[in-house]
């Protein structure tokens, strides 16, 4: 036991000692009183941000902690109530305990945020208004409360549902995670959206300890090939949303890009377990194959292919890419690995650098300068720099991009999961897991190793060539050793050998500097302290993959078979029941 | 469970002995130090055989020359008349599986999964047509399930299919390894300490599934401590002292001869040899082990 442990479960222990059976109550309490603090205002200019100083009309962060709180109040009082009590269970079958204590942390960060934040910003406690601090004292009262209800208590999820409703339900929750990020885009000041973060994330939080979105996911594995298409059907709706204003979808565009590398080096990552840290390379020669081939006037090269050709120029030159830096590093091991294709990757940077002519060299890259004025696409005469007019919706030109990188992300995660799903990937996670066992299975390991490398580098290739045009100059600059290390933390942060999670770790590393510009300067602090947070509260990474939670619900599945078994068989699930 | 049906140790006497392995005069030689020293052995079709010995004798050192683990430094292994490469991979193409002495699962994968990668050779399809899912591809993915399945069967493991192997417990590990090992479709089998770190019961089951691997036409050879259950199931019993080969027979004949009682007892079988050297090919097979040299490529590194 860690000595963290041992010091929540003391504080437990003390406020257990304190409040004693009264916890529910305390909880209650504060509940009631953060819900009421919502409704007074929380200071009396309306020099911050949202204007949080009229009587019973909350708003922003008054609207999040009475939103929370109501619900936490719904769940404790309902667990009482006797029939309510069998809906508020089957609301939330983990049991409210897990549910509420996320509810309360979420208000409290809340109300204890724009507190601090008004005395920093309006200079001075004077500007806050009692509802401020009683949503504070509230929120800690709903948290002291919460900690000594009963612990979860998971109900088996096995009901079923009609085919259709359970689409239905898996196709409303993707609705809610894409109205959440549009709201959340639609907020420019940094503290609503700071406010809403916090009360999205939390939210989240709360549905997952519910086990509301493990439901969710089982629905969504069971009806695999709907939830996919789903998925980007919602995806694809997001530039409707926009107005036909460019500046997120721009963001957005990035976001895809980064997010369709990341896969792909999660297949050099994630399955066959080799750490890349030169991974950012790959891009970059499809960006530069891309851009020596869009007719930009600073090109070297005269020849405009189609875009098709192009794009498959590009995978074949980053692959070939791969090959070459693949066969010599891979006769390296783990983190012999790892500093070997953090060099080349270097190598790459440093020699686009150096193309540019001045030296002894050929002039190929235009050096330091890059490739700038890279036209937008063409495509079948279809202009990507043009606006999109859709069904009678102005969308803004970077919707070109982001449907093209839609596609292009679908079939990403299309070669992932297939190559995942096959002798090929298994031999891949085969190598991770015992390389000598492997090879005695009869597998080639340096090729197969070679061949995720080559994979990989092929997908980052074609990535590369639609940003080239994204981002209309490609330079050095853009593929430092730092872009890499990004990549590797989404995969980390995200769950290692997933989608969902690696997609999911992708839009939060990009999007949020793009939202909190203050970020930007701490970027690396502040990921650095969120990668610690996440290797040492869950190593798994956000979203876990099936593998990894095969193993967290062994137990469940054991003890199932323990009782599906008839006759005593020695063998088989014995040893599920005791833990 | 077939494995349990199996009849009693069959007196090993084929009317004309068909060799799957012959190994000739192997040596593996760990800088000054000979770990391995001139080792004959051969396995004929349809036979158990044993390969016993003290602590540090060579005997894993052995297998791994003969699986392409290691390169010998001379020597030569030949499966079914044809000389096998010293790499790990092509070994296990030709028809020589094994198991390891520490378990050695892909820990990550379920059990059907760990099996599949067993097949791994005897499957053929590429990425291509993985991504493009062929026809192909899915007749020969629901060929290795039928068959991972089959083998789990086999070895008893029904329904633990879809467990993570390191969830199994230490008895169904050991069946997995085998099943893994089987699912290459190999004519050799070669099990390192297969009862190691079980119970009597477990043991008898482990005899049992030796016999049913026999009956499916495999040579197997075995290393073993557990004399009991090694002279229960080899047709033919070789021990291994200090990289040598110093018996080989019957089992009632290696267990009446002076120089294996000796062996095993701790007395000096030769003047000049004593047991700091059985402590050192100890350190040099674990420092070879530590340092995991890649059949295929690191070779070169260790002379």
């Amino acid at each position: 036991m860690t000595p963290e442990m041992t010091r929540v479960e003391r504080l437990d222990d003390m406020i257990a000692a304190r409040v004693g059976g009264r916890g529910w109550l305390v909880a209650v309490l504060g509940a009631a009183l953060v819900a009421i603090s919502a409704l007074l205002p929380w200071t009396y200019t309306d020099a911050y941000p949202e204007n949080l100083t009229v009587y019973f009309y909350p708003a922003g962060p008054q609207l999040y902690v009475l939103a929370l709180s109501v619900v936490a109040l719904v769940l404790l009082v309902g667990e009482r109530v006797d029939v309510l009590g069998r809906l508020v269970r089957l609301a939330v079958p983990h049991g409210t305990g897990g549910t509420v204590r996320a509810l309360a942390l979420g208000s409290f960060l809340i109300s204890v945020g724009v507190v601090l934040r008004m005395i920093v910003l309006l200079g001075g406690s004077v500007n806050v208004d009692p509802g401020g601090y009683l949503a504070v004292v509230g929120a800690l009262l709903l948290m002291i409360g919460s900690r000594v209800l009963p612990s979860d208590d998971p109900l088996p999820l096995r009901a079923k549902l009609p085919a259709a409703v359970e689409i239905a339900i898996v196709g409303v929750s993707m609705l809610v995670m894409l109205v959440l990020v549009v709201r959340g885009l639609a907020l420019d000041e940094q503290e609503s959206f700071s406010a809403f973060a916090v009360f999205a994330g939390f939210l989240v939080f709360a549905a997952a300890r519910a086990g509301l979105i493990g439901w969710v996911s089982q629905l969504s594995s069971r009806h695999y090939g709907v939830t996919v298409a789903a998925a980007f059907v919602v995806a694809a709706l997001f530039p409707f949303t926009q107005g036909g204003a460019n500046r997120y979808l721009n963001v957005m565009a990035n976001v895809l890009i980064f997010a369709i590398v990341a896969i792909g080096l999660n297949i050099v990552i994630g399955l066959a377990g080799l750490l890349d840290l030169g991974y950012i390379a790959f891009l970059g020669v499809g960006a530069y194959t891309g851009a020596l081939l869009s007719g930009s006037q600073f090109s070297t090269v005269d020849w405009v292919p189609p875009f098709p050709v192009v794009l498959a120029l590009g995978a074949l030159a980053a692959a070939l890419f791969g090959v070459i830096i693949g066969i010599p590093s891979i006769r390296t091991r783990g983190d012999y690995l790892a500093i070997v294709t953090l060099g080349f990757g270097e190598i790459f940077r440093i020699t686009v650098n150096n193309l540019g002519g001045t030296g002894s060299g050929p002039d190929i890259t235009n050096g330091p300068n890059g490739i700038p004025d890279i036209p937008a696409l063409e495509f079948f005469g279809w202009n990507l720099g043009e606006d999109l007019n859709i069904f009678g919706f102005e969308l803004g030109f970077f919707a070109n991009y982001y449907f093209i990188e839609l596609v292009l992300l679908a079939f990403v995660v299309l070669v992932f999961v297939r190559a995942n799903n096959s002798r090929i990937g298994r031999a891949w996670v085969a190598i991770r897991e015992d390389e000598t066992a492997a090879a005695a299975m009869g597998i080639n390991t340096f090729r197969l190793k070679v061949s995720a490398f080559v994979l990989g580098a092929s997908l980052a290739g074609l990535a590369g060539v639609i940003k080239a045009h994204l981002s209309t100059s490609v330079e050095p600059t853009q593929f430092q050793f730092l872009e890499s290390a990004f990549l590797v933390a989404a995969i980390v942060l995200g769950g290692m050998g997933t989608v969902t999670g690696v997609l999911l770790g992708a839009t939060i590393l990009r999007l949020l500097p793009e939202k909190l510009r203050f970020i930007d300067e701490y970027r690396l602090l502040i990921f650095g302290a969120a990668l610690i947070l996440v290797m040492r509260f869950r190593p798994e990474g956000l979203v876990p993959s099936a593998r990894r939670a095969r193993e967290f619900h062994e137990e469940e599945i054991t003890e199932r078979l323990a009782r599906e078994q008839v006759a005593g068989s020695p063998v088989t699930g014995s040893r599920g029941g005791q833990p | 469970m077939s494995a349990t049906a199996a009849p009693a140790p069959a007196p090993a006497a084929p009317e004309r002995a068909v060799p799957v392995l012959e190994a000739a005069g192997v040596t593996m030689r760990f800088g000054g130090l000979v770990a391995v020293r001139e080792v004959d052995l051969v396995v004929n079709e349809g036979e158990i055989v044993g390969l016993i010995g003290p602590n540090g004798a060579g005997k894993t050192t052995f297998f791994n020359c003969l699986t392409g683990l290691y390169q010998p430094t001379s020597g030569e292994v030949r499966y079914r008349g044809t000389v096998l490469p010293s790499v790990s991979y092509k070994v296990t193409d030709a028809g020589v599986a094994r198991t390891f002495q520490n378990i050695r699962l892909f820990q990550h994968m379920t059990a059907l999964e760990n099996v599949q990668v067993g097949s791994h050779t005897r499957t053929k399809s590429g990425l291509g047509s993985a991504i493009a899912r062929t026809s192909n591809f899915k007749r020969e993915e629901k060929g290795s399930v039928d068959k991972a399945r089959e083998l789990l069967q086999f070895v008893g493991l029904t329904r633990a299919g879809g467990t993570l192997a390191r969830n199994l417990p230490y008895g169904d590990q050991r069946r997995l390894e085998i099943a893994r090992a089987l699912a290459s479709d190999p004519g050799l089998l070669l099990l390192d300490e297969p009862t190691a770190g079980m119970n009597e019961r477990e043991t008898t089951d482990a005899r049992d599934l030796v016999f049913a691997i026999r009956d499916r036409g495999l040579a197997v050879v075995v290393i073993e401590h557990d004399m009991r259950f090694i002279f229960s199931l080899c047709s033919r019993v070789a021990v291994l002292v200090q990289g040598q080969k110093l018996v080989e027979g019957s089992p009632v004949e290696v267990q009446r001869d002076e120089r294996v009682v000796a062996a095993y007892l701790g007395e000096p079988t030769g003047a000049d040899e004593s047991d700091e050297e059985v402590l050192e090919v100890l350190a040099a097979e674990e420092r070879a082990r530590t340092a995991e040299p890649t059949p295929d490529h690191d070779r070169e590194a260790t002379p």
